[in-house]
């Protein structure tokens, strides 16, 4: 059977409030909860709400045929509760129709998968505690690494806590000659599933939809179906993964986004011999072709497809070492406050506005950064930073 | 004695450190009942009436008079469209980068109407501002015959200087603040050196505010020695500020509070921070200010691995200035070429204990500071942990820095300047 996976990465950061440096020592709190929230509510109304109503209502008309997967981030469903309870409500209706699977991930939406095995080991566990609560006990069976980053290491990590596969990017320089639209398994241990994303197709969606200079402006369901007509018959699965928020969010309403997708799934089911999936789905019925070796990460951001939007350049690394360095003593520490503010301080967006690849890919990069410049960033970051260390050395010395 | 003085600032509307000097000055010839007739390019109304203030916006150009047609050939230099960066804070820096992108155009035409209304500030029609500045300088000396000297203030208010003595035939006094070659190194620029030559030769006497400065018009701009006095800066208020801002932070606190551009000497400061940081990891560095080599000096930083004990604060204002001053254990001033640099003195005033460059102005007038070379980063790393750690040394700099503070009075620098218009105008005679 072949079939389309739909995977939505439904994710907001927990952003910094301007944080200077007489604030040091002296304010604790150092989240903008202002645009956190005002930037939450802008999303739901502009993609959550709609595109879960949408969904919804594809999956019912369909009755059972079209489906989807998301993988949330804690620091999304911590925002979703305290700001958009209605989204959580929606989501949770949308789980509920059995049609959609739901995926683990780091709570922190952090890169702890490169740093620490242990602490990678103790935020997934929490990010399925919280999926458990949130959606009746629901518990995921495969697994998203931030940012879709992963390695043969990442790998072995995701198979030992007993995940059935784990998702990443289908990155020309892994893939070789080799397609993306076969089932692989990991190097270290096949029995972990991965299953890797079709970038051109996915891409057509996530970014250029909306692109009047894109040669094949304006992207109709009638394209889509005959470019995945045109996938060779033997390859099987059409791994479709992207951002949720690009629906209404990155890509407006106006540029008929929802539409395109309400007719999706007739064109498909009426028209092709693909089928729609949920990740384990795949994993049940799709045969592994062999294993895919990828010993250096990579990720889906950027052309290169590695780790350069949020590590590599001395802002980044510094801030990143300096963070990790804290470790141990965040373990020694009980105090809620701290053990909040190390997860959100985590999160991968704060390196990604470090980022200075100005040149190729800064267009994208400025457009998700609330600072002015990396610099910027890097400062308000480092700040937040050495206040968060007084604290936590405050607190484990008194002990 | 009545003189005629030309500014381009002056308190409350300053944008440079230019501005406080004059106002200094000014209080203290008055200090000395001498009458001074200050022009600035624009008048905003609320300055203390200290002296018989002239806006140069204000004054109608009667081109009736032949000699202005001689003063404005000898000006036409003026109408370049270089890149000048004279005394820009960082957004006129900004606003005068996007400016001198495109090209100016039609300076004659605005520049030969009967009025013109200035900006007063250092930005984009700067030298056109300067050209018709001299026009007006020319037009006050004509109608104002009652004063005796004409002084004028750094390269902006020179080529007014010079058209005023053509006018007048009264002598003229060029002073100083800061030369082309402080501001931007080697690389100077060519239009703005040419004034200052221009201004310093014309000069029948030349004020500088340091010897370091005097070495340098002496070297760079060929003037004899005998023709330059140095007049050191000083203070308007010499008393102790109490402030009631506390530290928050456990460690001690090192600051560095300027632009951050060449002349400053940020990397220096930056430099020595990593090796009193391997020593002593209990200390936080500080910089403050803005600049072109902000971002170098974060990324140097970042390479460094000491993000976490080194903070960018951005431009400071208001209270903010001096509670840095007030929180700051040490402050450093490792300036490459500083004509004066009040900065330690405000530092001194909050009981801070100062280190500072021996390139500056400010070295040769206070004895209890470190002082070392800019470029020695291990002398001053050495210096700062010493105020850090040695309780004995920075007590004493803290006593006696105040002691000697009160000795810098605008009084006194106004009582060798009427001595220096003494002299001159003997000279003429």
């Amino acid at each position: 059977m072949r079939t389309i996976c739909f995977y939505f990465q439904v994710h907001q950061p927990f952003r910094l409030k301007p944080y200077r440096f007489f604030d040091i020592g002296d304010d604790h709190h150092y989240w903008d909860d202002f645009s956190n929230k005002s930037i939450m509510r802008k999303v739901a109304q502009k993609c959550y709400l709609p595109m879960n109503a949408l969904l919804l209502e594809l999956i019912h008309k369909y009755n059972g045929a079209f489906k989807v997967s998301f993988s949330m981030s804690g620091v999304f469903l911590d925002q979703m509760q305290a700001y958009a309870p209605d989204v959580l409500e929606s989501f949770q209706k949308l789980v509920a129709t059995g049609n959609v699977e739901l995926l683990d991930e780091t709570y922190g939406h952090s890169l702890v998968a490169l740093k620490s095995k242990e602490a990678f080991k103790e935020t997934v566990a929490k990010h399925t505690k919280k999926i458990q609560e949130l959606f009746n006990g629901y518990t995921p069976k495969v697994f998203r690494n931030t940012e879709l980053i992963y390695s043969d290491e990442i790998g072995a990590m995701i198979a030992e806590l007993g995940y059935d596969a784990t998702l990443t990017e289908g990155a020309k320089h892994i893939l070789g000659w080799k397609s993306p639209n076969y089932m692989y398994t990991n190097s270290i241990d096949p029995n972990l599933k991965v299953l890797l994303k079709n970038f051109q197709l996915s891409d057509d969606i996530a970014f250029r939809f909306g692109n009047k200079t894109w040669a094949d402006y304006p992207l109709t369901t009638d394209k889509f179906v005959k470019w995945i007509s045109a996938v060779p018959q033997e390859e099987e699965v059409i791994n479709l993964f992207m951002d949720y928020e690009t629906f209404g969010e990155h890509q407006w309403a106006e540029t008929g986004i929802f539409d395109f997708m309400r007719h999706l799934p007739d064109a498909v089911l009426s028209r092709t011999n693909f089928r729609f999936s949920t990740p384990s789905e795949v994993v049940a019925n799709a045969k592994a072709v062999g294993k895919i070796h990828v010993p250096i990460p990579i990720s889906w951001a950027d052309e290169e497809r590695d780790l350069t939007a949020w590590l590599g350049n001395d802002l980044q690394d510094e801030a990143f070492d300096k963070l990790y360095a804290l470790e141990s003593l965040v373990k020694e520490c009980k105090d809620s406050d701290i053990k909040r503010d190390w997860v959100y301080l985590q999160t991968s967006d704060h390196f990604y506005y470090m980022c200075t690849k100005f040149f190729s890919d800064g267009d994208i990069h400025s457009y998700f950064s609330p600072y002015d410049s990396p610099y910027d960033a890097f400062i308000n970051y480092m700040n937040v930073l050495s206040d968060f260390k007084l604290r936590l050395k405050e607190i484990t010395t008194a002990k | 004695m009545k003189v005629l003085m030309f500014g381009w600032e002056f308190p409350p509307h300053i944008s440079g450190g230019l501005g406080t000097a004059c106002y200094g000055l000014v209080k203290g010839m008055v200090h000395h009942n001498q009458e001074i007739i200050f022009v600035v390019p624009k008048l905003w109304g609320d300055e203390e009436p200290m002296a018989d203030f002239v806006n140069a916006s204000d004054i109608t150009i009667d081109y009736k008079e032949k000699k202005f047609k001689s003063i404005w050939k000898n000006l036409t230099y003026l109408e370049v469209s270089s890149f000048l960066v004279p005394y820009l804070g960082p957004e006129e820096y900004q606003k005068f980068t996007d400016y001198a992108i495109h090209d100016r155009t039609d300076v004659d035409e605005s520049i030969f109407s009967s009025k013109y209304e200035f900006s007063g500030k250092y930005g984009k029609n700067l030298m056109e501002e300067v050209s018709r500045y001299a026009i007006t300088g020319a037009q006050i000396a004509r109608d104002r015959s009652d004063f005796d000297i004409i002084h004028a203030h750094d390269w902006l208010s020179f080529p007014a200087g010079i058209a005023a003595k053509e006018i007048s035939g009264k002598p003229l006094v060029a002073h100083v603040h800061a030369t082309e070659y402080d501001r931007s190194g080697d690389s100077v620029n060519k239009p703005v050196y040419d004034i200052e030559r221009a201004g310093m030769h014309a000069a029948d006497h030349i004020c500088a505010v340091s010897q370091l400065t005097k070495n340098t018009i002496i070297k760079k701009y060929g003037v004899p020695a005998h023709k330059i006095s140095v007049l050191h800066n000083a203070v308007l208020d010499a008393s102790i500020i109490k402030s009631t801002y506390n530290k928050r932070v456990p460690e001690k606190i090192v600051t560095f509070l300027g632009r951050i551009t060449f002349q400053k000497g940020p990397e220096y400061f930056v430099e020595a921070a990593k090796k009193v940081l391997e020593r002593d990891p209990n200390v936080r560095f500080v910089m403050a200010g803005n600049g072109d080599l902000l971002n170098r000096m974060i990324d140097r930083v970042a390479e460094l691995r000491m993000a976490d004990k080194f903070h960018f604060t951005g431009f400071l204002k208001g209270d903010d200035v001096d509670h840095m001053y007030a929180i700051s254990d040490v402050y450093v001033m490792p300036s490459v070429s500083e004509p004066f640099g009040i900065s330690p003195l405000e530092a001194v005033r909050h009981n801070t204990p100062v280190i500072i460059s021996k390139q500056s102005g400010v070295a040769e007038v206070l004895d209890n500071a470190i002082k070392v070379d800019f470029w020695d980063i291990d002398a001053m790393a050495d210096a700062t942990f010493a105020l850090l750690h040695y309780e004995g040394i920075s007590k004493m700099f803290k006593e006696l820095g105040t002691e000697e503070l009160k000795k810098l009075k605008w009084e006194h620098v106004a009582a060798k300047l009427v001595t220096v218009y003494q002299n001159i105008l003997a000279t003429k005679s």
